[in-house]
Order: C-alpha cells, then sequence, then structure tokens
C-alpha cells in the first residue's frame, strides 16, 4: 500500500534522532578515552597541579563518564554546548561564527557539483566516443585522483597569482563592508541587506575553494550519469520511442534524464557531506574562517566540547542530506515511494 | 494483394565490436505486399531483431548498414553514409514495433498516460498541435482497442502497477497509436505465460485485420506462426533460407535446416523431444564464406562451402536458398 509522504518523513525524522542519539554516545566516549589531559592541554605544561583540578571539576571530567555524558546531554538539550578551551568562548557562539561560513562554501560546492556533475555526464553520453567523452573522461580521472588541497594550491597559483583574476583569501576583500548578520552566510545576507558588493565580493572569494572542493563530485558524479545514460539509452522503451517519432532531445532530456539521475543523486548526496570533512585543507589554504579548520584545531587540542559539537553537527547535515536524498529518489523513481523503499 | 510496401533487398548489416565486425545480415531479402501476414522464423541470435530494426531505423550505434535497400511504400529508407559509419537511415511513417519484453519497452519511471501521449503528440501531431485533451482522447481509444479494461486508470499507473499481459497490451496500444501501415511484433508473447499468449496474440490479429495493416510477426515459435500468417520467412544466420506460403511450408518444408527445425518442436503428444539441430550457429565475426549453414548441414554438397546459394523456385510460391534444389 502507497504510504504518505507525511508518514515517511515522520519516520525518517525519528530514525535519525536515533542515529544521531547513537553519535553522540559514540563520539563522547571516544573523544574522553583518547589518552591526553585536555585540561592539562588547555593550561599548558607550566600551571600547577590545582589549577589543572580544578578545571577537571569544572568541566565534570572527575566524575564517571555516564553521568559526564548525562551531563553534557541535559546542558545540550537546552541549547548549551558548553565552552571551547581553546577560544575561551561558548562553543555555540564559534558554530555562529564559523558554520554558515562553511555551509556557504559547500552550498556553491555543491551547485558546481550538481550542475557540472549532470552537465558533463550527460554530453558525454550525448557525444560518447568523440573528442568531449574522451576530454570528459581524462578530466574525471584527474578529478578523482588529485586531493583538493592539490586543486586548491593549483587554482591559487593560476588564478590569483600567476593570471590574478580572483581573491586569493579571506571571506571578503579589504574595505567591504560586512553586511549586517542575518544567517552569517555573507552572500545571502548581501543580498537580503541590499549590499550587493559585499555579496559578490564574497561569492568571488567562494569560486576557488568551491570548484577545488567540488573537483572530485564533479568528476565522479559525471562518470556515473554518463554511465547510466548510457544503460538507459540501450534500453528498449527508449527504441520504442524513438519509433515512434518521438524527438531525440525529448528523449534524453526526459526519459534517459530522469531514471539515469538516481543513482547520481545517491553518490552526489554523499560527495556532498563528505565536502564537510574535506574542506578542512582547503580552508586552510584559502584563510577561510570556516568550521573545518574549527573542528581541526579543536581535535588537535582534545577541546572536547566543540568536537563533540562540530561532529554532532556532521552527523546532522549527513541525516538531513539522506532524508532529501531518499526524497528525491521517490520523486525520482515511482517504485521507491510505492513500495514504502522511503 | 500485388501491391508491395515493403521491399527489403540484400540487406548487410554488421555491429562494431572490440575485434572486428560481426558480421550477422548477409543480404536479407523480405517482400511484403499490403495487408499481408508475414512471420519471421529462427533461432535466437540469427538477426530476425536486427532485421525488424533496421526497418524501424532504430538500430543501436555499434551497427553498420553495409549495403541493401529498405523501400517501405515506394520509398528507400537508406541513404549513403560515411564508410566506416555505413548507410543512415530514415526512420518510416507507418510503420509501428511490439517489443519483446513490455518491461523493458516502457520507461519505468513514467507513467502510462505521459509515454503514451508523447508518442501520440509526436507521432501525430507535427502537422498540427494537438490539444491536451485530444491527445488523452487518443491515447484511451488506443488502450480502449487493446482491450484493456478502466484506461483512465491506465493511464495514471507506472508499469510496475500492470501485469506482464496488461503491459504488453500498453506496448499495442502505443504501437496502434501511430497509427500505421505494418505493424512489427518482435516475439509480442516471449515473455508471457501460455494464457496470456493466446490473448495478444488473437489481439494481435484481430486489431490487424480491422484496421487493415500488415503484420509482420518475429517468432521462434512454429505454431504462433502457423496460426497467424500468410507466409513464412525461415532465417538462419543472417540469411532467408526459405520462403512459402504458411501451410506450404509444414506440407513439404525443403531446406535441411527448416526440416530440422520442425523436427526440433516438442509434441504434445508425448513423442518425446525432437532431434534438433546439431552444432550452433556460426561466429558473425568469421562466418562461412559459403552457406552459412553449411558446417551444421547433414545433405552438405561440395560447392556449399564456398558458394552462397540463392533462394530458388521451387513452385508454388515457396523459394528455398540451398544448391540441393538448383
Amino acid at each position: 500500500m502507497r504510504k504518505t509522504w507525511s508518514s515517511m518523513l515522520l519516520r525518517r525524522l525519528l530514525q535519525s534522532i536515533l542515529v544521531l542519539i547513537g553519535v553522540s554516545i559514540l563520539i563522547f566516549g571516544i573523544s574522553r578515552m583518547v589518552p591526553g589531559d585536555p585540561a592539562r592541554m588547555a593550561l599548558g605544561p607550566r600551571t600547577p597541579e590545582w589549577a589543572v583540578e580544578n578545571l577537571r571539576k569544572q568541566l565534570n571530567l572527575d566524575k564517571p563518564l555516564p553521568v559526564q555524558y548525562g551531563l553534557w546531554l541535559l546542558k545540550m538539550l537546552r541549547g548549551d554546548l558548553g565552552e571551547s578551551l581553546v577560544t575561551r568562548r561558548l562553543v555555540n557562539d564559534d558554530l555562529r561564527d564559523f558554520l554558515p561560513a562553511t555551509a556557504e562554501l559547500i552550498v556553491v560546492a555543491a551547485i558546481i557539483e550538481i550542475i557540472g556533475g549532470i552537465l558533463l555526464g550527460v554530453f558525454a553520453a550525448r557525444y560518447s566516443q568523440t573528442w568531449f567523452d574522451g576530454f570528459t573522461r581524462v578530466l574525471a580521472y584527474l578529478g578523482v585522483a588529485t586531493p583538493s588541497f592539490v586543486w586548491a594550491i593549483i587554482f591559487l597559483l593560476i588564478f590569483s597569482f600567476a593570471w590574478p583574476i580572483l581573491p586569493a583569501t579571506g571571506r571578503l576583500s579589504a574595505g567591504i563592508i560586512t553586511p549586517p548578520r542575518i544567517t552569517g552566510m555573507i552572500v545571502l545576507d548581501g543580498i537580503l541587506s541590499g549590499n550587493f558588493a559585499a555579496a559578490w565580493d564574497c561569492l568571488l572569494h567562494l569560486i576557488l575553494p568551491a570548484i577545488s572542493l567540488a573537483m572530485y563530485g564533479v568528476a565522479q558524479s559525471a562518470r556515473i550519469t554518463r554511465a547510466s545514460m548510457i544503460e538507459n539509452m540501450e534500453r528498449d522503451s527508449v527504441y520504442a520511442h524513438a519509433a515512434a517519432g518521438v524527438p531525440r532531445r525529448v528523449i534524453m532530456t526526459k526519459y534517459v534524464l530522469k531514471p539515469s539521475l538516481i543513482p547520481t543523486v545517491s553518490v552526489m548526496a554523499l560527495d556532498i557531506v563528505a565536502m564537510a570533512g574535506n574542506a578542512f585543507l582547503v580552508e586552510m589554504i584559502f584563510n577561510y574562517p570556516g568550521l573545518s579548520r574549527y573542528g581541526m584545531t579543536a581535535m588537535l587540542n582534545k577541546d572536547l566540547n566543540a568536537i563533540v559539537a562540530v561532529i554532532l553537527i556532521l552527523g546532522l547535515c549527513f541525516v538531513v542530506v539522506n532524508i532529501i536524498v531518499d526524497f528525491i529518489v521517490a520523486l525520482l523513481d515511482p517504485r521507491v515511494a510505492h513500495y514504502g523503499g522511503v | 494483394m500485388a501491391n508491395t510496401i515493403l521491399n527489403v533487398d540484400g540487406l548487410h548489416v554488421g555491429y562494431r565490436v572490440y575485434g572486428g565486425t560481426l558480421k550477422v545480415l548477409d543480404g536479407i531479402r523480405l517482400v511484403m505486399d499490403a495487408g499481408e501476414k508475414i512471420a519471421v522464423v529462427g533461432e535466437t541470435g540469427c538477426g530476425k531483431t536486427t532485421t525488424m530494426k533496421s526497418i524501424m531505423g532504430i538500430l543501436p550505434r555499434q551497427a553498420v548498414i553495409r549495403k541493401g535497400q529498405i523501400n517501405f511504400k515506394g520509398r528507400n529508407l537508406l541513404t549513403p553514409g560515411t564508410e566506416a559509419r555505413g548507410m543512415r537511415t530514415i526512420r518510416p511513417k507507418g510503420v509501428s514495433m511490439v517489443f519483446q519484453d513490455p518491461i523493458a519497452a516502457l520507461n519505468p519511471v513514467f507513467t502510462v498516460g505521459q509515454q503514451l501521449s508523447d508518442v501520440i503528440k509526436y507521432s501525430r501531431g507535427q502537422t498540427k498541435q494537438l490539444s491536451k485533451q485530444s491527445v488523452r482522447d487518443a491515447a484511451i481509444e488506443v488502450l480502449k482497442l487493446s482491450a484493456l479494461p478502466d484506461p483512465e486508470r491506465i493511464l495514471t499507473n507506472y508499469p510496475f502497477q500492470l501485469s506482464g499481459g496488461m503491459r504488453q497490451r500498453v506496448c499495442i496500444a502505443m504501437a496502434l497509436s501511430t497509427a500505421g501501415d505494418l505493424l512489427i511484433a518482435d516475439e509480442p508473447t516471449t515473455n508471457l505465460d501460455v494464457t496470456i499468449q493466446d490473448q495478444v496474440l488473437r489481439l494481435i490479429r484481430n486489431l490487424v485485420e480491422e484496421q487493415g495493416m500488415s503484420l509482420a510477426l518475429v517468432t521462434h515459435s512454429l505454431g504462433v506462426a502457423r496460426q497467424m500468417t500468410d507466409r513464412i520467412y525461415i532465417m538462419y544466420a543472417g540469411t532467408m533460407v526459405e520462403v512459402a506460403p504458411t501451410e506450404g511450408l509444414f506440407d513439404k518444408p525443403f531446406h535441411p535446416y527448416t526440416k530440422g527445425l520442425l523436427g526440433s518442436v516438442p509434441k504434445l503428444t508425448g513423442e518425446g523431444i525432437g532431434l534438433g539441430i546439431p552444432g550452433r550457429i556460426p561466429d558473425y565475426l568469421k562466418p562461412p564464406a559459403g552457406c552459412r549453414f553449411y558446417p551444421r548441414c547433414e545433405e552438405a554438397l561440395p560447392e556449399c562451402k564456398d558458394n552462397k546459394p540463392e533462394l530458388y523456385d521451387v513452385g508454388g510460391g515457396h523459394r528455398v536458398a540451398c544448391f540441393l534444389y538448383r
């Protein structure tokens, strides 16, 4: 029996909450079991032992692990993620600053991946065994084989140094007034507050890091789109429609493209979520104040609250993106929707 | 009945593969009169579907038409192309095709209605713009013609929501909607169970007769061919080996392959499984230079090895490609 969309959504949300609780227990446990004393690391080697002991008490590190988790969970449910030992600020405030920057970066990279991957894949399939197909094949191998930080350096050298048409680092050029904070994403805030100069400037800053980040995904999704397009082009249904006089353009963009997108969408979603982790080196190279860089610094310093918060945010993104993907797949493939596959 | 609508002459079609070209069709000749029902019978891989796809102009990209002519209603469908890619085909108007596998022949992610309306829109609407309502009416009409109950509901169904027999009826409806002079049915019942097979075959025969179409039925089954058609073409390894009026073929088969084929049919009377034909179809990369059946033929003559037999007339509209009947 066909299930309604809302009941599917409800089921998926409940599942997601369970997943997130699992993730939080796991990361909470692991971060505290790794050797190294966070209090000592935060205060430095020369601090007297009584001060370190005080901080331990303050962080509840002297209590058993389940109690620590319970206390953390109670605070978290009230919306308080604790204090960062590195920045000495509330993790909530740090996230408020760094999350939108990375979100903005990933959204632009995701748009590049979706448009670039599908377009390259479709045209490579349409013109398979021609020079264009060969070109995308080489591009795809390069894209998959080269890590994003290498692309970052290459792009920096070409477009900021040898032929300086794009800004190299940061989110905004000097002299541009930051628009008032609405979402924290400067492009969006700039547009919302009418400060188009800032929006444009921020977008220019995003291009190189976003392309570096998207290269892998573009390559992978182009290959998958091409392969499934070609597979679907050989179906009898395509011949049947062609024989009936349906123009090739309609067949390709409608009857071949729709089923071909099903595998592509699933792979793209994983790529896009993985970008949040891969963004670390790219954010470093472009000196971009993002969440990946923040999270990595936290890990190197055993900044417990920050680590748990960042991982939870990534887990949340993963869960949300997966729900969205399942719904897109159900929209594309009526069999999935019918059998309640979502 | 002398009004020829389809004339395939000397058709050579190959497939480019790694390591060479599969020379599948080797001088196919096939002539159909208006209103005639023919069957093309042969074992799997002998080029039946390739022949039909050549006529429809829907060969896959690896295919190369090397030589030959296809005339449909006096119009040559083949135009010279580049040497490597072979001749190009013009898609004929008025020919429609029912495919072997109704699961593959319908797009799984579009409703029957979406697919049928596109087919109707583009096959009829080139000269005049059709309104949505008239497309829908036409779709319902062909579904009704194909004996599908509740056509309005079927329009909103996806193929996976229909049974095998209903899917094949939808395919027949789609073929009917392009309103042709010739219906090609490529093993339309191979994937259906026996009771449904009979219904679908009856449907096809009735529709063809009502609409005054010609029918080219591709089948493995001599029984189906006998029930449905006026004339039978026996195909072997890309060649036509025997052409005869249906009853003439069963009364007196000439070609050794045809005899073997008739001997292979399992009898319902329980006389056991027939002898069959030893061996298998030749390698299309290096087919025999002479008669393609020569390596498997028990009555082979010395000249069969290097010479291709033509179709020799043995009387009564019966023609055989075999040196035994020169």
